[in-house]
């Protein structure tokens, strides 16, 4: 039989055998980043439609936790950078070609705005509640006067921030399991997916909790078709993409793929959430666990696999 | 001006001198290389061909790891070599994940690191320490727009190949095959 065997010299740590430069710190960054643009995304868009008060537990209340989740999902991607204090030469240019960039850029932008929106809500959660200082005072009153400007400005950069998660992969195109312009969708879908989990929560009425457990389960189908999509596309691609996609039917990601993915965070809270919808009693949390789940474990999985997946030359 | 460099795998024995030269004069840190060794086997036992490489950083023309960098720490200088300047570089890793030939590294002091041409050696009209170290003479390096400089002449009169092409970072390192 024809073979070929390749050697190399080349033992850098890190990098070979196979490439292993992010840990922990980008697929968990990009999770926190999904779930923060899913919350805020649907927060602004009951805001534009006007129906705030029907949806008062995904406009008011689960917004509390995103400048939380921002700062942990900073703060792991601080933990990536090895060259630690030039941090700051990231906000020193915008490099529209650099996911990297525009996606630092997008959070500096988000960060703050999800602040204001907890603090124009605070009331919600301390009813009591009265701004001391005036500048403040005045700054609440205009946000809230303008909230509708400020919903369309938040979810504008709510969904960059979605697709960004996925197009930080995506714009590789030396990491073949990455070079698919799916991530970017897909990752947007979990992100809201898990966003709307995550308002579940939050619910303050039996309605807002049946909308979201209906939205979750669209988005899950989504989500499925996404998935198969991608394969598809790589089964139908170059061989390197074709061993990509191998990785996952059959070779090692197979099990925790379909398993934690698919199987664990997907189908079975969408037929838990179903369930619920035909009266069935479930601890309502199960569902929404399993989908925050899934949602990272997709981020792990795409995140090392990818570093797996390369040219072979 | 373009540089370029141009390895005879036909005369490269791997004797791996050039990543000995590199480390030592680039003080590449112990346990790290900026270029190394690719032996390739091919064939049906007993007929078998090897293919020996000294591999290193391209100096793409279209380099994903100058885009994907979000300070612009990695950039192009004269020539068409690609670098990376420490104090900008925020060792975000990007750079070392869109290079198809995964020719950078993370330097130990955090900033990422990579094979230069030897620029420093180049503006005093030395070669660089790979090319002017081999025993065998198999590499050559030289300005492409110059179509009397080493590497033109013997692209001129060789086959060549770079290494994947497809990955379109129009690679300018060359293997004479
Ligand atoms: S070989 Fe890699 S590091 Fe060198 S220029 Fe090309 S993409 Fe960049
Ligand atoms: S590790 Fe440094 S050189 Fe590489 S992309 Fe990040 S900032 Fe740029």
């Amino acid at each position: 039989m024809r073979e070929e065997l390749i050697t190399s010299g080349r033992l850098n740590p890190n990098v070979d055998p196979y490439l292993e430069i992010w840990h922990w710190q980008i697929p968990l960054y990009l999770f926190l980043g999904g779930l923060a643009a899913g919350i805020l995304f649907f927060a602004s868009l009951y805001v534009i439609l006007g129906k705030e008060n029907e949806y008062r537990g995904a406009v008011r209340r689960a917004p509390i936790i995103v400048p939380f989740i921002l700062a942990i999902g900073l703060g792991a991607l601080f933990l990536d950078l090895r060259h630690k204090l030039f941090f700051w030469q990231l906000y020193t240019t915008i490099k529209l070609e650099s996911p990297m960039s525009w996606g630092a850029w997008t959070l500096m932008a988000i960060t703050p705005i999800s602040i204001i929106w907890v603090a124009i809500h605070i009331q919600e959660y301390f009813p009591g509640w009265e701004w001391k200082n005036v500048i403040l005072r005045d700054l609440n009153a205009f946000f809230l006067k303008n909230k509708v400007g400020l919903a369309w400005v938040t979810i504008v950069l709510s969904v960059i921030l979605g697709i960004y998660t996925g197009i930080l992969f995506s714009a590789f195109n030396a990491r073949p399991l990455w070079n698919t312009s799916i991530l970017g969708p897909l990752f947007l879908t979990s992100g809201l997916s898990a966003g709307a989990a995550a308002i579940i929560l939050f619910a303050q009425s039996k309605k807002e909790k049946v909308v979201f457990a209906k939205i979750d389960i669209m988005l899950i189908v989504i989500e499925l078709f996404l998935i198969i999509h991608m394969f598809m596309g790589f089964r139908a691609s170059t061989q390197v993409q074709i061993d990509a996609a191998d990785m996952f039917l059959g070779g090692a990601y197979t099990a925790p793929f379909w398993i934690f993915v698919v199987v664990l965070g997907m189908i079975v809270p969408a037929i838990l959430e179903l369930m619920e919808l035909r009266h069935k009693k479930i601890p309502v949390y199960i569902p929404v666990v399993l989908v925050l789940f899934g949602s990272l474990m997709l981020r792990f999985i795409i995140s090392y696999a990818g570093q797996m997946s390369r040219w072979l030359y | 001006m373009r540089y370029a460099m141009a390895v005879d795998t036909k005369k490269c024995v791997g004797c791996a001198d050039c990543v000995v030269a590199c480390q030592t004069e680039n003080n590449v840190p112990i346990g790290y290389c900026r270029d190394w060794i690719v032996e390739v086997t091919d064939g049906t036992y007993p007929q078998l061909e090897i293919e020996i490489r000294s591999e290193r950083c391209n100096h793409c023309d279209n380099s994903p790891c100058v885009r994907c960098c979000p300070t612009g720490a990695s950039h192009y200088v004269e020539g068409g070599i690609v670098k990376v300047t420490p104090h900008e570089c925020i060792g975000c890793g990007a750079c070392i994940t869109s290079c198809p030939y995964d020719a950078r590294y993370g330097h130990p002091d955090g900033y990422v690191d990579k094979c230069t041409f030897c620029d420093h050696r180049i503006q005093d009209g030395l070669q660089p320490a790979c090319v002017s170290v081999c025993p065998t003479k198999c590499m050559y390096f030289g300005d492409l727009d110059d179509a009397n400089s080493e590497v033109s002449k013997v692209l001129k009169k060789r086959k060549f190949k770079t290494l994947i092409p497809q990955a379109g970072t129009k690679p300018q390192v060359y293997y004479l095959i």
